[in-house]
């Protein structure tokens, strides 16, 4: 569904990612791990064509990606940011937030769509008229997951989407996400700093540093432990609490 | 019957502060309501707002409530100090002063709603244009506004009206001239704080239009700190008017503009004090109406507050 | 982890008022600390980082506190002037913040803000300020601390910024921190690294740590006592090595929720929420 190969970007003088390659498949979750600095959010950024300096190949459904984007993309791919504070207009209703989007695409219909974007993601009628700010952190995140749903598209791009909610709230999202994926048939790739989430949402994982993908593994993989990159298995001591013999043990990775 | 008014209230009330609203119309309502709730609690914003309210209701009765009409000169009374048939007194063509006040009113109402309606948009416009786009249209942008911003607002309006030649039309075209300007900044300060937000590449993500995007996103988070400062700047436009009017280059004789009014009484400052301090001190309370208004508006308003 | 009580709280309660009504973020929260380290762990909205405010009197302006006792030692907290808060904060009681971005003044140096921290409280002269200053900054290892002493906070990381607060805080030694989400503005291995830095100092110079966070995994493998708090009340008091036998519903409900690497795609447990838990 999605095929990455030989990605290089540049921020100004910065080479943010190098050659990073990906292939994921239909109706499948693709993990993209690493901490702050390492490119992951910006290979999303990359594909949705927010990214102006870069190189190589992209293919989304078999087709390749130019420069810009253009409507089908956007009715193809679609994607969740990390902060529910930031990712709705402060001053749009939730029923203008969805109904944009209808409009813009002429999808028509909108009524019934904003209802049934709602229902997707478990909110109910009486929040379509409220203003982002009356809503909780995850009800604003929800919303964001239903503005990505209401264009049917058949990719989500997840940045880092539960990293700002609470943990409780975080389960709760994480299982909408879930149930998405498997009754639409999504192809998702999901960009967190979280190696828990990762491993528990995606078949396939990636550990980026420092812009470059430094070790694959698969969720069983992951689950037995077998790392073998030295940076991985940091990363994944490192997901385990604190305990002072593994601290001593970290090496930075510059 | 008081129970019926009471629940209507209540029903009214619980409409509008309703947490589950059913339909954009009454989210809207409600957030006005709420808005305006906290505008209530300070208690110098509400004497702006009753000041303002006064001048517009001033404006729409004036004929009704002027005594005398504003324009009829009656030689034989000539500069009386303010009395019983005269309360203000009345200016050196006997003209009653109270009756020029009032719909000097209408003159001071006109020149500010005009020059807001026009230089605002405007404003608005080259400051969201300037920093959505960036580049050489923010260059180029900016440094016109630069070169209106570099002169004094009365000097400059001064010039145009020079140019343009007396009369209250172009005295207003002269202010919104100047007005403008300093809405373009603000405008462009707004804009480049917003337009890296997530909510903005959301929605170019859902294909919005560059177009979409200022009118429909941007423009919103602008215009809360752009009403600020237009009511604030009232205050300012008024004594340019004024001043205009003192210089005779705004309003014209026989027209009862207030700042025309205390130009023509300076010269009977000293003995007949009342023929330029009245229309000044109706400057003073709408200038100050104004003000407090806008300050009042700024607590409500705050964009960086949250809503 | 000696018998001394340093801070004794009793039914701390910490009300705000709102246009919309009275909030209730602190409910009669009791608990003593000795020289030891206590976790207190929530989600937002539980009133956790409201109580480690009003401990130091930060609470905001529209907020009351009351409590039937706040005691540091012998040092009533719940009543002090603004000037016996000044020799309280920095001095005996010092608090770590989140986010260095906001925490750090932007136009001073890191130097600068260093020296007034310590200089608030002792009198030396700037020489020694400054000697103090740069050994403090090599006490939170870091490694060129000339450099850093002359840098302004936007010039350093994230991980940097918070050994710089951290090293603020220590310098005037004070007896008891409070930590309010020290790391969650950071990357994991840096967390854990700066954890071990204040690890180190609060053995080192036998301090008690009250150490506020979201993160129930992390604070329960850093202190010996845990909190939880869930809508202001206290609803478990446990040891941390004994967490796994947490008793409360929300206690294990949040240990549940959490994602394992242990290849397990299905639904997570959700936290069912049970109404009684807000009463106490």
């Amino acid at each position: 569904m999605i095929e990455i190969n030989k990605l290089n970007a540049w921020f100004d003088d910065n080479h943010v990612l190098k050659d990073v390659d990906i292939n994921v498949p239909k109706n499948g979750s693709f993990g993209l791990v690493g901490e702050s600095g390492s490119g992951k959010s910006t290979v999303l950024r990359t594909i949705t064509g927010l990214v102006d300096d870069w190189e190589g190949e992209i293919l989304v459904n078999n087709k390749e990606l130019g420069p810009t984007r253009d409507k089908t993309f956007y009715r193809l791919a679609q994607m969740v940011f990390q902060d529910p504070f930031g990712s709705l207009h402060p001053r749009h209703t939730i029923d203008r937030i969805l109904t944009e989007p209808v409009n813009i695409h002429g999808l028509g219909n909108s009524d019934a769509r904003v209802v049934q974007a709602l229902e997707q993601v478990g909110l109910d009628n009486s929040f379509r008229f409220r203003y982002p700010h009356q809503l909780s952190g995850g009800q604003r995140q929800r919303v964001a997951i239903a503005r990505a749903l209401i264009l049917e598209p058949k990719i989500l791009l997840l940045d880092e989407p539960t990293s700002a909610l609470d943990v409780s709230i975080q389960a709760e999202v994480l299982n909408l996400l879930s149930r998405l994926r498997r009754e639409l048939g999504l192809t998702y790739i999901m960009v967190s700093h979280d190696l828990a989430v990762v491993a528990h949402m995606c078949d396939d994982i990636a550990i980026m540093n420092h812009g470059r993908i430094v070790e694959r593994a698969t969720a069983s993989q992951l689950a037995d432990g077998r790392l073998e990159h030295p940076y991985s298995q940091q990363l994944y001591k490192a997901a385990g609490g604190y305990d002072r013999a593994v601290v001593d043990s970290f090496v930075d990775w510059d | 019957m008081t129970t019926q008014t009471n629940t209507s209230q209540t029903g009214l009330k619980q409409w509008l502060t309703s947490d589950a609203p059913q339909s954009r119309w009454q989210a809207k309502c409600g957030r006005v309501w709420l808005g305006w709730l906290k505008f209530t609690e300070n208690k110098l914003a509400m004497i702006g707002l009753s000041i303002v309210i006064g001048l517009i209701l001033v404006t729409i009765f004036a004929p009704l409530l002027a005594p005398y009409d504003p324009l009829a000169a009656d030689l034989t009374n000539r500069i009386q100090p303010p009395g019983a048939e005269h309360w203000f007194g009345t200016d050196q063509l006997g003209r009653d002063i109270l009756s020029r006040v009032i719909f000097g009113a209408q003159y001071t109402l006109l020149i500010v709603g005009l020059v807001a309606i026009t230089a605002a948009p405007v404003g608005l416009l080259v400051g969201t244009a300037a920093g959505f786009f960036g580049g050489w249209i923010d260059a180029t942008l900016m440094r016109i506004t630069d070169v209106f911003l570099a002169f004094p607002k009365l000097i400059l309006a001064l010039a145009f009206v020079a140019a343009l030649g007396p009369g209250i039309e172009n005295a207003i075209l002269a202010i919104a001239i100047t007005a403008w300007p300093p809405y373009a900044r603000i405008a462009r300060a707004e804009t480049i704080t917003v337009r890296k937000s997530d909510f903005i590449e959301a929605a170019r993500l859902q294909g919005t239009s560059n177009m979409g995007l200022i009118t429909g996103h941007i423009m919103p988070m602008c215009i809360s700190s752009l009403v600020v400062r237009v009511t604030l700047d009232m205050a300012g436009m008024i004594l340019i008017a004024a001043g205009l009017g003192f210089l005779g280059l705004g309003a014209q004789p026989p027209m009862p503009e207030w700042g025309a009014m205390v130009s023509d009484g300076r010269q009977f400052l000293l003995e007949q004090w009342w023929v330029a301090t009245v229309p000044g001190i109706a400057i003073l309370i709408v200038s100050l109406g104004f003000n407090l208004l806008g300050d009042g508006l700024r607590d409500v308003l705050d964009p960086r507050g949250g809503d | 982890m000696s018998s001394e009580t340093l801070l004794s709280v009793k039914n701390l309660e910490v009300t705000f008022n709102t246009p919309k009504g009275d909030v209730h973020a602190v409910r009669g929260v009791s608990f003593d600390l000795g020289r030891e380290r206590l976790g207190i762990v929530g989600e937002s909205g539980s009133g956790k980082s409201q109580t480690g405010r009003a401990i130091l009197g930060l609470t905001a302006a529209n907020g009351k506190i009351t409590a039937d006792q706040m005691t540091f030692h012998d040092v009533d907290l719940a009543n002090l002037t603004p000037k016996q808060w000044r020799k309280v904060r920095g001095a005996r009681i010092s608090m770590i913040m989140q986010d260095p971005k906001y925490s750090l003044n932007p136009v001073m140096t890191i130097g600068d803000q260093i020296i007034e921290a310590y200089r608030e409280h002792h009198k030396v002269n700037a020489k020694e300020a400054r000697h103090r200053a740069i050994d403090m900054l090599d006490a939170v290892k870091i490694r060129d601390p000339e450099r850093v002493f002359n840098s302004y906070p936007h010039e350093v990381s994230g991980g940097m910024g918070q050994r710089v607060m951290i090293a603020m805080m220590l310098i005037p030694d004070p007896e008891l921190i409070i930590a309010d989400e020290p790391t969650s503005a950071l990357d994991v291995t840096v967390q854990l690294q700066v954890m071990a830095i204040l690890d180190d100092l609060v053995r080192d110079r036998g301090m008690a740590l009250i150490f506020i966070s979201h993160d129930l995994q992390l604070v329960s493998s850093f202190c010996d006592r845990v909190l939880v708090m869930y809508q202001g009340h206290v609803v478990e008091e446990i040891k941390a090595s004994a967490l796994h036998e947490a008793k409360h519903p929300y206690t294990k409900g949040l240990l549940n929720c959490l994602p394992k690497m242990d290849g397990d795609h299905s639904d997570l447990p959700i936290l069912e929420r049970e109404a009684s838990w807000a009463e106490g």
